[in-house]
């Protein structure tokens, strides 16, 4: 059984071997695991065998009781056979020895050796013994001596036998089974024992015993105990086939319900049972793939109703761009002009140009979010160095920051800034962080910090503005959600770039965290794994910043990749360890990947 | 006049617009509204660049794009609603220099076809080596032992900047805006596209590349590593 079993794991490849450290295992133990491995995962296996020691049991124990009963019965037959013939036997001998009186010793002698032999059966052939024996306390001494026949001891009749003959003192025989040597074997014997009187004269009381070999019978029960034993054998393989057989036809359709099972799971949907008959199993099978095609149905629906929709939504996209094209053409042509024209309406051309630049960037921030429901979006990475995509970024908003009249510095950390992410995507992040960071600055200095450690590369925009409340930090990164519903709709940006932002760190398995104080400011950090996929455990930044207020109980909200929220007291966010959470509780966010914090 | 370009879309609002822009810029424009004639149309007016819609009735963009690459070497520029990748890589695959997503700026189309009609100004005769090909600048031409390869105005031009100097490893991005006029960074893809199809046309195996080489996590050299 080990064979097959290894050759799989072999098969499996290296997988299987990391799973199993099977080779360095001694065979023997893994011929050991490998046989409870079966016994665990196969119910047939189980029957067969609890079958099987079930059957040798019943079969024991009725084998042997009935071979008890049936040996009984064959001596007791045979006794009884032995008695009558006996019995016979022993009316002619007395018979035959009545001494007519005054006869010669001699002569009884000769009479009761005639009779005697006459007992016997030929010697060649002997189908009984005889033992004639001066009887248990017969002091006299006779002319007629002690005799058996030949290949019988005479001093193998057991004392219990001979006290019984001795003191009966009827006419009745004893009988007694017992084990002796007959010639040069051990069989066992019926002998049947009367006492014969000679008469004074001739010696008195002697015992006379008429041995039966019982080989016969012996060999008799011998054939009985081997037909018992192989005919025990013989029920015990054909319950054990039987059980195979029973729990192959019921367990196989199961087997096959737990591959289909796991085969749809896995996705497959298209896979089915195979049925067979009318039978419970059938009815097993065709309830299984009635189920599994209407899970189908279902799946195919809802992935029909959401390409659908996903197809509209980028049709719409799409449809949307050639005209706004022509819009947009028209309206630069317009807005080159503007100063040819009257006022009110160089005006109009002004805002129909920076109305134009926000519909763009809203139809093409709704294509990406549309792109992320739809599970479409796709990394492509490549090794960056951070530090130059922030540098890229910052020298992009510098226009921007200038308006703002908001000074906005890099501060760059220890570590090696470089990771493999897709640039595109971080780009946006920072883009939008920074850029976020400056429109609600209030003028004062951004920093923005960038630094490393084994793991993971992290970036935090810090800003001194306005700050974010506690109720907002669970929103920020909410699709549409604005600050300050009154102001902001003068700034720029559709509503989506957090919400974006978020989803493409998670792309990355990364992290991006707020932190946030009114009229303190806001620390954003994104921290990303510097391999895709690899477990983020420590940021290389700290969320909350030195200079924010410590110990006026603030808490922090920390978003983790998996949407895990962890919750946590300001003084637990001074350290590095920001994610791990291990002294916070733990809980399942609800919305976006944040969770709402209260001192 | 600054050359004639065929505008194929089947939008006319968007088209009319563009033949706006475009003669306000100086341009001779022409125009086919339905992929099926383009061909004929591009025939009958040899034009000096050609905007496309990558969606057209009739014929697909990408289609016709291939149909008049294999004719001609005429700098292309695709027009495309989509910046799903497999759709950008597909169109530049068939042979389009270029590409704008829509919605664009008109400076910034204006700034794309003038960069790829640029080439037109008279270089200074010039003769090129890299590994055994030969490069006629002037003339336009890239011979192997004497035999002509053709190449588009484009694969011309990127392995003319890479010849020039054989000794710099080009990154992505100053490809980008050598050859193509990219003054931001842009799509990299771009480079890697019409790098695969110039190695197809110069290259004894473009599976083991002699003349254009791949510097790892940096960018293309010509000749020898």
């Amino acid at each position: 059984m080990a064979a097959p079993s290894r050759s799989l794991h072999e098969l499996a490849g290296p997988l299987a071997r990391r799973a199993v450290p099977s080779r360095l295992r001694h065979p023997l133990q893994l011929a050991r695991t490998s046989v409870l491995g079966r016994w665990r995962r196969s119910i047939q296996l189980r029957v067969v065998s609890a079958t099987v020691v079930l059957g040798v049991i019943v079969v024991l124990v009725v084998g042997q009781l009935l071979l008890q009963r049936i040996t009984a019965g064959v001596v007791a037959s045979r006794q009884e056979q032995v008695i009558a013939q006996s019995h016979e036997d022993f009316i002619n001998t007395r018979n035959g020895i009545v001494t007519p009186s005054g006869e010669a010793n001699r002569d009884i002698y000769t009479r009761v050796h005639d009779i005697i032999n006459s007992l016997a059966a030929p010697a060649d052939r002997p189908t009984r013994y005889v033992i004639l024996e001066r009887a248990l306390g017969n002091t006299s001494v006779g002319d007629v001596p002690d005799y058996s026949s030949a290949g019988i001891d005479r001093m193998a009749i057991p004392d219990e036998l001979r006290q019984a003959v001795v003191h009966n003192r009827g006419e009745r025989q004893e009988a007694q089974v017992f084990t002796t040597e007959l010639d040069g074997r051990s069989v066992p014997v019926i002998a049947v024992g009367g006492l014969l009187d000679l008469g004074s004269a001739a010696g008195g009381r002697y015992e006379l015993y008429l041995v039966y070999s019982l080989q016969r019978e012996v060999q008799v029960v011998d054939v009985v105990r081997r037909t018992f034993i192989f005919g025990g054998i013989a029920l015990v393989l054909l319950v054990g086939a039987v059980a195979w057989v029973v729990t192959r036809q019921v367990v196989a359709p199961v087997a096959q319900a737990a591959r289909t099972a796991e085969q749809l799971a896995s996705g497959r949907l298209d896979r089915r049972m195979r049925v067979r008959g009318d039978d419970e199993l059938a009815r097993l099978g065709r309830a299984f793939n009635e189920m599994a095609a209407s899970l189908e149905r279902q799946i195919h629906r809802l992935e029909e109703l959401s390409r659908v929709q996903r197809r509209f939504v980028s049709d719409v996209s799409h449809e949307l761009r050639t005209p706004l094209t022509t819009l947009r053409m028209a309206g630069e042509v317009m807005y080159e002009a503007r100063h040819t024209f009257e006022p009110a309406l160089g005006r109009s051309a002004e805002l129909l140009q920076a109305q134009l630049d926000r519909f763009e960037a809203l139809l093409a921030d709704l294509l990406e979010v549309s792109r992320f429901d739809a599970g479409a979006a796709v990394l492509e990475t490549e090794a960056v160095d951070l530090c130059e995509l922030v540098e890229q970024v910052m020298e992009d908003l510098r226009p921007l920051a200038e308006r703002r009249g908001t000074p906005v510095e890099l501060i760059v950390g220890p570590g090696s800034t470089v990771a493999d992410v897709d640039p595109r995507r971080v780009e946006r992040i920072v883009r939008n962080l920074v850029g976020n960071a400056i429109e609600h600055s209030e003028s004062e200095p951004v920093q923005v910090r960038i630094a490393g450690d084994e793991g993971a590369v992290a970036v935090a925009v810090r800003d001194h503005g306005v700050g974010l409340r506690q109720a907002d930090l669970s929103m920020v990164f909410n699709r549409f959600w604005r600050a300050d519903p009154a102001r902001a709709r003068t700034t720029g940006g559709t509503g989506l770039g957090l919400a974006i932002a978020l989803e493409d760190a998670h792309l990355h398995g990364g992290w991006l965290q707020v932190w946030g104080e009114p009229r303190q400011g806001a620390n954003f950090r994104l921290t990303l794994p510097r391999r895709v996929g690899a477990p983020l455990t420590v940021s290389p930044l700290p969320l909350v910043p030195w200079d924010a207020g410590r110990g006026k109980g603030a808490v922090a909200v920390v978003t983790t990749s998996d949407g895990t929220a962890v919750v946590t007291s300001l003084a637990e966010f001074t350290g590095d360890h920001a994610g791990d959470g291990s002294a916070a509780g733990r809980r399942r966010s609800t919305g976006a990947g944040t969770v709402e914090a209260r001192p | 006049m600054k050359g004639r370009v065929l505008v194929v879309d089947d939008d006319t609002a968007l088209a009319e617009m563009l033949g706006i822009v475009l003669r306000g810029e100086g341009f001779d424009t022409s125009f086919c509204g339905d992929g099926a004639q383009a061909l004929e149309v591009f025939r009958g007016t040899r034009p000096d660049l050609v905007l496309l819609d990558v969606m057209l009735p009739g014929r697909d963009g990408i289609e016709v794009c291939r149909q008049i690459r294999a004719e001609s070497g005429v700098p292309i520029v695709m027009l495309t609603a989509k910046t799903d990748t497999v759709d950008v890589v597909l169109g530049l695959e068939s042979g389009a220099d270029d590409y704008v997503v829509k919605p664009f700026k008109p400076k910034e189309l204006v700034a794309r076809v003038r960069a790829r009609l640029r080439r037109t100004d008279e270089p200074a005769p010039e003769a090129l080596e890299v590994g055994d090909l030969t490069i006629d600048v002037a003339g336009h031409s890239v011979r192997r032992d004497g035999q002509v390869i053709g190449l588009t105005p484009l694969e011309f031009d990127l392995l003319v900047a890479l010849a020039r100097k054989p000794w710099q490893v080009f990154t992505r991005e100053v490809l980008l805006e050598q050859v193509w006029g990219y003054r931001h960074a842009a799509d990299t893809r771009l480079v890697n596209v019409h790098v695969q199809r110039l190695r197809s046309k110069v290259e004894r195996d473009p599976e083991r590349p002699e003349i254009v080489v791949t510097v790892r996590g940096v960018g293309y050299k010509a000749g020898p590593a």
